[in-house]
């Protein structure tokens, strides 16, 4: 079928793209359709090492749909995913992520019954080394794993500054320190690949600062690259390196922040809005 | 097996199959809807039987009222149930509201076990339901007849409401996305009551019937049928009204032809509805006209 | 700060020697009405100890994992069963089937009572983890109606696999092996298991699947695997907890595990509860004690000089009525969400105590 021509195409093409420029993440031509709407068209990415990448456009863009496509929490209907040169397009949430790529959401996903330090905890779990007859028995294993995970947790919580709220239950935390330890429990995952689903939305323009400063922080330290969906223009303009604009699925723009700035499509489109 | 009694079966098992439907058809709107299981579904049968005993038995009205008001007293109860036990829930952790209906379901039973007593009642045969006829050489019961008449209106009539009116598209599009549909001016809790009217409607018809062909009214009557309305909905494609009387038609012919087949395993004919139940969900999950329902 | 979230590991010793005490001030208890109590009383107990595992059982998958389940009455028949048809001894077996002889090989097995109870456990595991594979693949809604069918199945296999179950008639003449020791033996070990489990990193990433099953999945948590561990969990105690009272009520036929188990089970969970293993021992307790008080409703009995008939089936309405109003007003229970701890106790005497002296 034509569609499956146009996939297997796009892959050996992006394959030869892959193996000569080398980014730590590639997508190609993401298509997501859902019975009858076009919801994402023709998308393209690219992430290099330590770079920080901006998806920006209107409201319902598709840019949330291109992360939850990219993450494997839906399916994409054509197009291509590659992290380090594997093609993970149709990996489960799960593989994904222990693969190293780590995601917050828009509307804040967190563990409300679970304590602060419990939603990071639970990041590592993927990598646990004990079963769960050791957890039972309690085994020399279980209690350094147990140290191990607490100590990693109280340290990203540190790194976040949200030490304080460490015992308290996720859904009592203040706003801001929500959307900050949804970043803080990606971190957990020890990830190569950071996505970033509006992480300063809602917040004034000291915190937005305060937040930016992290996030370079954050990626120096932690050798990270960014991908991150925004709509505080000042924000993304500072702090990213690449930028593509999407309008209603479709990709209208992508380079470099100065460039956007002044692109006439660009305006049009959020004028439009 | 000669082709009479063939026949035979199989006009028991499409008798069995529209009643099937009947009931799944309001399953598959409820969790096409809410995604909400509706326990309470099943006792809806055996509440409108009761309803119909007492409107005839005891209060002697014509069959036809009690029939009607039977019906009709059924539909309220539908839509006091979501008011009372689902709606307020509509927002809490999609477990709760499931407990809220087994606990419906449960009340429903032994409430009728105690305001009637446990002890099945004879339910009332109107002679116009009543005796056989022949076609071609094989005899057919008049209230399987009837049976089919009427599933197949109730079929229709559910169908063009779901495909062609501003209700039924609303449903659908609840179906969907519930969140977005609220923004766009829809009353959801307006929808989803009329969605549970219906169901009910359809389930008291069903029950009616049900009681005229296996004439036992008690309070735990309702139990099985329900349960296995169920599958036929997962069967069918959960969501799916077509599918939901597609798959109770499938489920009502395999039970009785599998018991005429296999006289021997007659003991176990409940469980047909749990095998059929594992293979959907090992082979094709969505059921054979499903979609994929979002979340 | 430091000190303060390094707290639960500097007081491990403390807690330990705690629980252990309390542990060995049970078993006291035990071997004082055992010798004391009346066979009555002794009988309550023991309901309370395996109400208490099927409690803490169910409570796994239903509120730690946050899975709709119904499948208690199934697995506690199942383990029942299992572990009648092992220890009965051959000779027994014959006197009992008389509709229909005992297939072989069961009709020359016949073993102890704990490895009974271990085959039991692990039948019912392995049933779990065989339904496992349809339902939580797909959507995990279809496993409430999965195990309710499977409910059904089982009371329609028990009767009718006559070869094996002895059909409606039953199992007669068990040996009273359930003793205070075994069951609340294993209550405590049960407790323990679980209360370890939701402790450890399993525990969180099924409260993690409970909470948000997408966001735990995109943090690497494989949810199939998570709720599958917890159903099998559940079912291995349920398992056991069958043998246990298959050896206690010495008679066990098909009509004995119906749905009225799973629902009892169900109020217990949710008044204690859900996801709170405190609350639902302590729901277990009340309940399983309570419960005789309850069947006043059903038998004549003269109130304040009226004499009230007693309607059968008024327990359960009561009981239905109740589930339907604390899901709907007070959904976490009695506990309120909260968990039992020595350092909560110890607070909260602190603050009593406090009080008191204010007050004198």
């Amino acid at each position: 079928m034509a569609g499956a021509d146009r996939l297997d195409r796009e892959a050996h093409r992006t394959r030869e793209e892959v193996c000569m420029s080398d980014p730590l993440f590639l997508v190609r031509g993401l298509t997501v359709e859902f019975g009858g709407l076009t919801a994402l068209s023709g998308l393209d990415m690219e992430v290099n090492p330590g770079e920080i990448v901006g998806l920006i456009g209107p409201n319902g863009a598709g840019k949330t749909t291109a992360f939850n496509a990219i993450t494997g929490i839906v399916r994409p209907s054509a197009g291509r995913v590659y992290f380090r040169g594997t093609d993970i397009t149709h990996w489960s949430p799960p593989r994904i992520a222990s693969a190293g790529i780590a995601r917050t959401f828009q509307s804040i996903r967190l563990y409300d019954d679970l304590t602060v330090a419990e939603n990071v905890m639970v990041a590592s779990h993927s990598a646990i080394s004990y079963t769960f007859l050791e957890a039972i028995v309690g085994l020399g294993r279980f209690s350094r794993e147990e140290r191990r995970i607490q100590e990693k947790a109280e340290r990203l919580l540190d790194l976040m500054g949200l030490t304080e709220f460490a015992r308290e239950r996720a859904s009592s935390l203040p706003y801001g320190s929500q959307r900050k330890l949804e970043v803080a429990r990606a971190l957990a995952l020890e990830p190569s690949l950071l996505l970033l689903d509006e992480p300063v939305a809602g917040m004034n323009p000291a915190e937005t600062m305060e937040f930016s400063n992290l996030l370079r922080k954050i990626r120096e330290d932690l050798d990270l690259s960014i991908a991150l969906i925004e709509h505080d223009m000042g924000f993304v303009m500072k702090i990213c390196h690449t930028i593509t604009v999407i309008d209603h699925g479709i990709p209208i723009a992508r380079g470099a922040p100065g460039e956007i700035k002044t692109n006439e499509q660009v305006i049009a489109a959020y004028l439009g809005e | 097996m000669d082709i009479s009694f063939a026949t035979q079966q199989l006009v028991f098992g499409f008798t069995l199959g529209c009643f099937y439907g009947l009931i799944a058809i309001g399953y598959t709107m409820v969790y096409g809807v809410l995604r909400l299981i509706n326990f309470a579904h099943g006792d809806l049968l055996m509440v409108s039987a009761y309803f119909a005993f007492f409107g005839i038995i005891i209060f002697e009205l014509p069959w036809q009222i009690s029939f009607l008001l039977a019906v009709a007293l059924t539909g309220v109860l539908g839509i006091l149930i979501d008011r009372g036990a689902y709606r307020p829930l509509r927002h809490s952790p999609r477990i709760s509201a499931l407990i809220t209906a087994i606990g419906i379901s449960f009340l429903l039973e032994n409430l009728a076990l105690v305001i009637v007593g446990g002890r099945p009642k004879s339910f009332p045969l109107p002679s116009l339901f009543g005796g056989v006829i022949k076609i071609a050489g094989v005899t057919i019961p008049v209230l399987s007849v009837w049976v089919f008449f009427i599933t197949a209106l109730l079929l229709a009539a559910v169908m063009y409401i779901v495909r062609r009116t501003r209700v039924g598209m609303a449903m659908r599009a609840l179906s969907l996305d519930m969140e977005t549909v609220g923004l766009m001016g829809v009353d959801a809790n307006r929808v989803i009551s009329f969605t549970f009217v219906l169901g009910s409607v359809l389930a008291a018809a069903g029950g009616m019937m049900w009681s005229m062909k296996y004439p036992a009214v008690e309070p735990f009557m309702g139990v099985l049928p329900g349960l296995k309305a169920f599958v036929a909905a997962v069967l069918g494609g959960i969501g799916n009204v077509a599918g939901a009387a597609l798959g109770g038609f499938i489920l009502g012919v395999a039970e009785i032809l599998i018991v005429a087949v296999k006289p021997e395993w007659s003991g176990y004919r409940d469980a047909i509805a749990f095998c059929i139940l594992i293979v959907i969900l090992l082979t094709r999950p969505r059921g054979i006209m499903g979609e994929e329902l979002p979340d | 700060m430091e000190s303060e979230a390094r707290s639960p590991l500097q007081h491990k010793t403390r807690d330990r020697v705690l629980t252990l005490l309390s542990v060995g001030a049970l078993f006291a208890f035990l071997w004082y009405a055992d010798h004391h109590f009346s066979p009555y009383s002794i009988r309550i107990l023991n309901n309370i100890a395996i109400f208490i595992i099927l409690a803490v059982s169910y409570n796994l998958i239903n509120g730690v994992t946050g899975q709709f389940s119904l499948e208690p009455n199934a697995f506690v028949a199942v383990g029942a069963y299992t572990s009648a048809l092992l220890t009965l001894s051959p000779e027994e077996k014959i006197r009992s089937f008389i509709i229909e002889p005992i297939v072989w090989p069961l009709s020359e097995i016949s073993v102890s009572f704990p490895v009974s109870l271990l085959c039991a456990g692990l039948l019912t595991a392995l049933m779990a983890l065989l339904m496992s594979i349809p339902v939580f693949r797909v959507r995990g809604d279809y496993l409430a109606i999965v195990t309710l069918g499977f409910g059904e199945v089982i009371q329609v296999v028990a009767n009718n696999l006559v070869s094996i179950t002895n059909g409606p008639l039953g199992l007669k003449g068990l040996h009273p092996h359930t003793t205070l020791w075994w069951s609340w033996g294993f209550c405590v070990l049960t407790v323990f298991s679980v209360v370890r489990l939701v402790r450890s990193s399993y525990g969180r990433a099924m409260q993690a699947v409970r909470e948000d099953e997408t966001a735990a999945q995109a943090m690497g948590i494989n949810a199939f695997r998570t709720k599958t561990l917890a159903f099998t969990f559940s079912a291995f105690f349920e398992g056991v907890a069958g043998g246990l009272l298959a050896h206690l009520i010495t008679t066990i036929s098909p009509s004995l595990f119906t749905f009225f188990l799973t629902f009892h089970l169900l109020i217990i969970i949710v008044v204690g509860g859900l996801g709170s293993t405190t609350g639902v021992v302590v729901a277990a307790a009340l309940f399983t004690w309570g419960g005789e008080f309850l069947r006043i409703v059903e038998e004549p009995t003269t109130i304040f000089g009226y004499y009230y008939e007693g309607i059968p089936g008024m327990r359960m309405v009561i009981l239905s009525l109740l589930l339907i109003v604390v899901m709907l007003f007070a959904r976490r229970g009695l506990m309120g969400g909260k968990e039992f701890s020595w350092q909560a106790l110890i607070d909260w005497t602190g603050r009593l105590i406090a009080l008191a002296k204010r007050c004198v």
